[in-house]
């Protein structure tokens, strides 16, 4: 092992509108060794991942990066790749339409004056598919191969371009078991031969099995470096280092008054609505109490949010089986509409595509979902409307110079609170809320708190889906853990703790 | 859109702002009024003659009108390449119904509009609910109608239809009273509307200010409102030293103020512009964004079949080449009327003024004596010029 360092990331500070992503953190990186980056999400991986490879160019951060003892100011993507630092994103960057080999070169063509050699380019395709295992013509179509196929492409494509440090994004993310194993034996190989890489990933047993050093990252501050070869690092010494910060008064206080079972799924199973034969919810059972506020914990990409839209008006999904109770009865919630009019709401994780018209104001952005309340035989009364509008606007205290401000110009927090009004007018009495603070400040985090809290003690019932345990934990009266599409575990928030939720969603993982 | 300044906070916002704030509009209407002056001077008065103004309106009657429709399919975000074939084969049935099988005129019409409805449903079913881009499924409607419209008329002319029918393009409202030279019908209207105009505009903005809502400066209101009635009084007069008003201003009137309150005021209008901001969250509203998008072309078809039904009336004959690119002068006023390529975005006022801004070109240079090689090169560079406009408006704001 040698001990040259390779690349030095010193006092990075990354502050985004309204949010500080990174503080002063600084990161090492030996020689050939895999460094893994842990940490919840938002604690700043990926987007410390992106200060270095040049997707925030110099400038855009404070702080130094040194890359072979020099002082590095990369400008762009072009840049890092030039000194070779690679980076491969969680969601691959192929295009689906074109050949492998055509994949590999995009951008880097193997070409004189514009014209491309395919006979060179073919060959060194095949070459660098060799080399990363992978027994296809380099003329099949990105499309017509598996995930895990296509993350060794991204792999041979890196290794096109000379790369001396790897960075992978959960890179198995998507990946099943054997394709996992094969991508970090491949990594092992990579390692002997002197290649150095940063892996990110939530997979725990994948860390520990490959892992040479660990850096944790906690809300956007190094933890600690664990060295693992000094030490057997557990995980369960992981996801200390991970949650281990104190729940103090970042949540509201409130005392619960639970009622009667309000909303209830029955067995839900939901498939994927591209690849026909993979569940996204499995065999899902699941309710919620008057005055309760019921938490759904787990990974990203655990099935949550895709159990979550398939429920409301199966806005996700296909082949959708299972009962939806309310109030004991059975409800319609096949359309969107429907779900509504049964007192069904959700508010999206994804405020800009999915739950704001962003070039729309305040106000129409908030009756959106209840015109029926402000219109009479379709005319909108525009004075009960503005009414409405502004009212919502002090309860949520949305900052904004008028409800007729296009909530394009408002910060994170305050359009995620127009979303919030948005469904609040709506009236609904089971109101899902789908990682409601993700981006936005701790202030504004406790502002939606409270929200929630005076929204249970009205007697409505309130789904919380969150990646921050924490949060969960501050908020919550019940928890429910997800992986893979179904419900591993329940627990009533006095006997939940991180670690014990981390626990059941690895031991799930284990058994498959 | 408006950008958030110190004014928007204040109780009255000084005049210069106000006026960089609402640019767009207040633009495009100078732009129009510019260009009518420009070409009132260098044709030494040929435009705003009374005979001129009549021919501009009738021109331009059914230019308009689809823009009304096509400006709510812009807004959901999508376009219809069809409506010039539209207007042929609606034209082509109305002459085969009304010459070769002597049907009357009312019921020819009645049909001609649900035809037109009919056509537009079968569009916006493969748009709205197969989600084909629109593009592509009307290009295909635009070859498909054209060539039906051949077929039907046989490759030939038919006509004359008879004179009720043609009273829709080419007849005035009745002279009620003698007032010699001046139309009396039309001179009553011309006061009567500018009249009732500033009444409405006058209560709104007491309503407004009795509850705390910020209002445009008064002087500013005035003016505005000095101007509107001014140019209307002298429009509305010179039309009734000639003929009076014609039949189809009053229809282009009153279909201009039913789509403006649709747009404005109802749950539809509202629908379809969140539909073209962001069509998936206005779904997980609980909005039938499919259905929204079938009404829009539904609404478009039956507003191309009328505009079929106009210029079949005005030419007195169906002819194979009606309404060969209209599709793109309706569109272009649309665009020119400050609509957004992406949706969620557009006026009807907009897209009126900027149909007339494309009619004053037309006929100006018609009466210039310039060609039609001349005249598209102009209404081209009009069109970039007034999409540039919005883009550098978009940047500095």
């Amino acid at each position: 092992m040698s001990t040259n360092v390779i690349l030095e990331m010193r006092n990075i500070t990354k502050t985004f509108p309204g949010v500080m992503a990174l503080r002063d953190v600084s990161f090492s990186v030996e020689e050939g060794e895999i460094h893994a980056l842990c940490g919840e999400n938002g604690a700043g991986k990926s987007t410390l991942m992106k200060v270095l490879s040049g997707v925030y160019p110099h400038g855009t951060y404070d702080g130094e990066i040194h890359y072979n003892g020099e002082l590095k100011t990369f400008g762009s993507i072009r840049d890092t790749e030039e000194e070779g630092i690679i980076i491969i994103h969680q969601e691959l960057a192929l295009i689906p339409m074109l050949s492998i080999a055509e994949n590999i070169f995009l951008g880097n063509e193997v070409a004189k004056g514009g014209v491309i050699n395919w006979a060179e380019a073919t060959r060194r395709t095949s070459e660098l598919l060799a080399k990363v295992g992978l027994k296809e013509n380099p003329s099949t179509l990105i499309t017509h191969i598996g995930v895990g196929k296509q993350q060794l492409v991204e792999i041979a494509k890196a290794l096109s371009k000379k790369v001396k440090l790897l960075i992978l994004d959960e890179p198995t993310a998507s990946l099943n078991e054997s394709d996992s194993n094969a991508l970090l034996d491949l990594l092992l190989e990579f390692k002997k031969q002197g290649l150095t890489s940063i892996i990110i990933s939530h997979k725990l047993n994948e860390i520990s099995r490959v892992a040479d050093k660990i850096t944790v990252l906690r809300d956007g501050a190094t933890v600690e470096t664990l060295d693992c070869h000094a030490e057997k690092i557990s995980e369960a010494r992981i996801i200390r280092g991970m949650v281990g910060r104190e729940l103090s008064d970042r949540f509201p206080k409130r005392v619960p008054h639970i009622g009667e079972t309000i909303f209830e799924v029955r067995n839900w199973t939901a498939y994927h609505p591209l690849h026909a034969d993979r569940k996204i919810s499995n065999a899902i059972n699941l309710n919620v109490k008057r005055g309760e506020v019921v938490g759904i914990a787990g990974l990203m990409g655990a099935g949550r949010t895709e159990f979550a839209m398939s429920v409301f008006g199966r806005a996700y999904g296909r082949k959708i089986s299972g009962e939806v109770l309310i109030n004991g009865k059975p409800a319609d919630v096949s359309t969107v509409e429907r779900a509504i009019r049964s007192g069904l709401a959700y508010v999206t994780e994804d405020r800009k595509q999915l739950g704001l018209v962003l070039i729309n104001n305040v106000m129409h952005n908030t009756t959106l979902a209840n015109h029926k309340a402000v219109s009479k035989n379709f005319v909108i009364d525009e004075h009960v409307e503005r009414k409405a509008a502004n009212e919502y606007r002090q309860k949520l205290r949305i900052r904004t110079p008028s409800i007729y401000q296009d909530v394009v110009n408002l910060s994170g927090g305050n359009q995620q609170k127009v979303v919030l009004a948005k469904w609040l007018f709506a009236n609904p009495d089971v109101l899902i809320l789908d990682e409601p603070t993700r981006g936005i400040d701790v202030g504004a985090k406790y502002e939606i708190y409270t929200i929630v809290n005076d929204l249970v003690a009205a007697g409505k019932a309130v789904i919380f889906i969150s990646s921050e345990m924490p949060e969960l934990l501050g908020t919550c009266d019940r928890i429910y853990v997800m992986n893979e599409g179904a419900v591993v575990a329940e627990m009533p928030v006095a006997e939940a703790s991180q670690e014990n939720i981390m626990g059941a969603i690895m031991r799930s993982g284990e058994k498959v | 859109m408006n950008t958030p300044t110190e004014a928007s906070q204040t109780a009255a916002p000084s005049l210069a702002v106000f006026l960089r704030q609402n640019m767009r509009e207040y633009g495009i209407l100078i732009a129009l009024v510019v260009i009518m002056v420009f070409f009132q001077i260098i044709t030494g008065g040929v435009l705003f003659r009374p005979v001129n103004l009549t021919n501009l309106v009738l021109q331009n009657s059914f230019v308009v009108i689809m823009a009304l429709g096509m400006l709510l399919v812009i807004v959901a975000g999508h376009i219809d390449l069809s409506v010039g074939s539209i207007v042929a084969i609606i034209g082509a049935v109305a002459a085969v119904m009304m010459v070769n099988y002597k049907i009357d005129p009312w019921t020819t019409s009645l049909v001609c509009l649900i035809l037109g409805g009919v056509i537009g449903a079968a569009q916006g079913y493969w748009v709205a609910y197969h989600h084909i881009p629109a593009f592509i499924v009307t290009l295909a409607g635009m070859l498909i109608f054209r060539g039906l419209t051949l077929w039907l008329l046989g490759g030939m002319n038919i006509g004359p239809f008879p004179s009720e029918f043609q009273k829709l393009s080419t007849g005035f409202l009745p002279d009620l009273f003698n007032m010699g030279s001046l139309h009396s019908t039309s001179i009553i209207l011309t006061v009567a509307i500018p009249a009732l105009l500033v009444f409405l505009s006058w209560r709104s903005r007491k309503l407004n200010e009795s509850h705390g809502i910020e209002v445009e400066p008064f002087a500013f209101f005035l003016a505005q409102n000095a101007v509107l009635v001014a140019v209307m009084l002298y429009l509305g007069y010179q039309l009734s030293t000639y003929k009076g008003f014609p039949n189809i201003l009053v229809i282009m009137g009153v279909l201009i103020a039913f789509y403006t309150f649709v747009t404005t005021r109802t749950t539809i209008g509202r629908r379809v512009y969140a539909l073209g901001g962001n069509e998936k969250a206005t779904r997980l509203s609980g909005i039938n964004t499919e259905r929204l998008s079938f009404y829009t072309f539904i609404n478009m078809g039956v507003l191309a079949g009328f505009a079929g039904l106009i210029v079949a009336a005005r030419l007195n004959s169906s002819t194979p080449k009606a309404g060969n690119g209209f599709e793109l002068d309706v569109i272009a006023a649309c665009f020119i009327g400050g609509a957004s390529t992406t949706g969620g975005v557009g006026k009807i006022t907009g897209a009126v003024v900027g149909a007339f801004i494309m009619g004053v070109l037309n006929n100006g240079m018609s009466i210039m004596g310039l060609g039609i090689d001349f005249q598209q090169m102009v209404k081209g560079l009009v069109l970039l010029a007034a999409v540039v406009f919005d883009l550098y408006n978009k940047q500095k704001s």
